[in-house]
């Protein structure tokens, strides 16, 4: 394991990185220490951003002295590497697959030469961790695809990918809260929104919870969108 | 219910507070003022908190119409400004009644200006802020851009019992100079050479110029370390430099997370001087460390608390030549750490 270097970045943030990949045990370490930060409370602290192999720390310089707000983050980033990460919640996310609502699933099979039911099977039947959100509001960035899935971006970005689609790119799964441009390959739709500011809780996902993805039918995924008070299945872990 | 009635926007207006704190995680962007010293005068020129929501413009500036009792308003920016058809001075409260019509725009010679109103804008925060990030539709009104038509609910039916205030512009000027920059995160994906072009050569603020960020031209910025990184949170200011090597300033709307190498990041008080900053102009750079970084954020933080001090009653006769002397600006050098600039007004403290 490298060390973890602290970078500068500008008077008000810095960035903590643990590594320089895509990696489910480095990402884990980002999020025991970007939990790690939310319990300490530490007086200056203003917000984190955990992405896959750093967290983006921003402060108050009027508040905390950058050089006491190192100090204590390297104390924690030293617990957070030797400890482990508990997820805290696991969605259980309905898709329907192909048809209409996964418009790429044939392709994406014929790519990977597997048939369509072997890259379901394969799809549902992985545990994802949410490695961050960006790209846009609540969009889950989905490590633990499995490697048989993995199959580079579309050559040319779609201008409009349909809101809720589930979706691989490269090493990584995707859904998609609103409809937008997306080089990625659409395997299917789910009833889910990621991101839904009427909502007590606009965001679904946090990072560092676990995902896993349920076939249904398209029925089953018409009726579910048709119910207003539906809410994704997640169990509390930990 | 009392209301700002839009009855024409320029196509860059939108509400901004100080910004959306706490959700990039979430993938939700900042946004919020671009110049907050501008944006802290017009508030406190209507007796608001320094950090309420106004509205923000681009170049082209509103017109409005009153459609409450009366209410005080004022706009800080270089724009030309007009109550029912006749000039009216920026950078001073004005007292409209009911009816009255204020235009805005275009600016001239700055892009960006602020108008505050009495009390601010009765409007339901989202996600803890009045800020609107045009490109997720997040923020007041639908999280659009101003539109002609819509009414802008207030919390005074009327104004209050003051005198108007004014400020001189020339105490808020900032004399064009090379942005300060703090190297980092990732200026190790840079040679030598390429640090030394940022800091040494000019660069040209090109059309593609918003809230998101500023597209710039100049020679190349060498990568040592290709274009790529796995990506990371942006942090603001942060200049990434995409393959072509032309960097592109990244505002207050700029998404939360990218794969480009950042080289540097400008810092807090000179993003002011980056939303002045218009198409064709020249930039340059300027390498500081953390504590003269950290020492110009704080020293910018007490000029504006220090604003409702500078405060004089409209109309009052002739500039403050005084204390533009004092602040050493008739010869365009602002050394914000003389005590000059220190202490003021408790009131407006942040």
């Amino acid at each position: 394991m490298q060390p973890v270097r602290f970078l500068d970045a500008g008077e008000q943030a810095l960035v903590v990185e643990f590594g320089d990949g895509i990696d489910p045990a480095l990402n884990a370490m980002v999020h025991a220490f970007d939990a790690a930060l939310q319990e300490a409370a530490i007086p200056g602290l203003q917000e984190t951003l955990p992405t896959y192999r750093s967290v983006l720390v921003h402060f108050d310089p009027a508040t905390i002295d950058r050089a006491a707000l190192s100090a204590r983050l390297r104390e924690l980033a030293g617990l957070a590497a030797r400890g482990r990460f508990h997820p805290a919640r696991r969605w259980l996310v309905p898709v329907a697959y192909g048809g209409a609502a996964g418009i790429d699933l044939d392709d994406v099979a014929r790519a990977l030469e597997l048939s369509t039911a072997e890259v379901v099977r394969l799809h549902a039947g992985a545990e994802y961790v949410v490695y961050m959100l960006g790209f846009s509001p609540g969009v889950p960035y989905l490590g633990g695809l499995p490697q048989r899935l993995h199959l580079t971006r579309r050559a040319e970005p779609r201008l409009r990918t349909p809101a809720r689609s589930v979706m691989i790119g490269g090493q990584q799964a995707a859904i998609l809260p609103g409809e937008m441009p997306s080089g990625w390959h659409v395997l299917g739709r789910t009833p889910v929104h990621p991101f839904d500011l009427r909502r007590a809780e606009p965001f679904l996902f946090r990072p560092g919870d676990l995902l896993r993805f349920e076939p249904v039918s398209e029925a089953e995924l018409a009726r579910l969108e048709a119910r207003t008070d539906w809410l994704a299945p997640v169990e509390r872990l930990a | 219910m009392s209301a700002l009635v839009v009855v024409a926007a320029g196509p860059g207006s939108s509400l901004q507070d100080t910004g959306r704190i706490g959700w990039l995680r979430h993938g939700v962007s900042r946004a919020g003022a671009f110049d907050r010293r501008y944006q802290a005068a017009a508030n406190i020129l209507v007796g608001n908190d320094p950090g309420l929501a106004c509205v923000e413009m681009t170049l082209a500036g509103d017109s409005y119409r009153l459609d409450a009792e009366s209410a005080l308003v004022a706009f800080a920016g270089r724009f030309r400004l007009r109550i029912d058809g006749e000039d009216a001075a920026p950078f001073r409260a004005h007292l409209l009644h009911r009816g009255q019509t204020l235009s805005v725009g275009p600016a001239e010679g700055e892009v960006r200006g602020y108008l505050a109103i009495a009390g601010g804008f009765d409007l339901a925060p989202v996600l803890g802020s009045l800020s609107t990030h045009v490109r997720t539709g997040i923020g007041p009104l639908g999280g659009r851009a101003l539109r002609a038509g819509e009414r802008l609910p207030l919390h005074q039916a009327r104004a209050p019992a003051r005198p108007p205030l004014a400020i001189d512009p020339a105490l808020l000027v900032r004399p064009p100079a090379a942005l300060r920059v703090m190297l980092g995160p990732q200026d190790g994906h840079f040679t030598p050479e390429g640090i030394a072009t940022l800091f040494g050569a000019r660069f040209r603020v090109t059309a593609d110029a918003d809230r998101m960020g500023y597209r710039l031209a100049g020679p190349p910025i060498a990568h040592a370390l290709g274009y790529n990184i796995v990506s990371d949170g942006i942090p603001p200011g942060a200049i990434q430099v995409p393959g072509d090597g032309q960097p592109i300033l990244l505002g207050p709307d700029r998404q939360t997370t990218g794969g480009y190498p950042k080289i540097g990041c400008i810092i807090g008080p000179d993003l002011g001087l980056l939303a002045q900053a218009s198409p064709g102009q020249e930039l340059t750079f300027r390498q500081v460390g953390i504590e003269e970084a950290t020492a110009a954020e704080l020293a910018e933080r007490r000029f504006i608390a220090g604003l409702a001090g500078r405060m004089r009653p409209a109309g009052a006769a002739g500039l403050d030549s005084g204390l533009l002397l004092e602040a050493n600006l008739i010869d365009g050098v602002i050394d914000m750490n003389a005590p000059e600039w220190r202490g003021g007004n408790e009131e407006a403290g942040q």
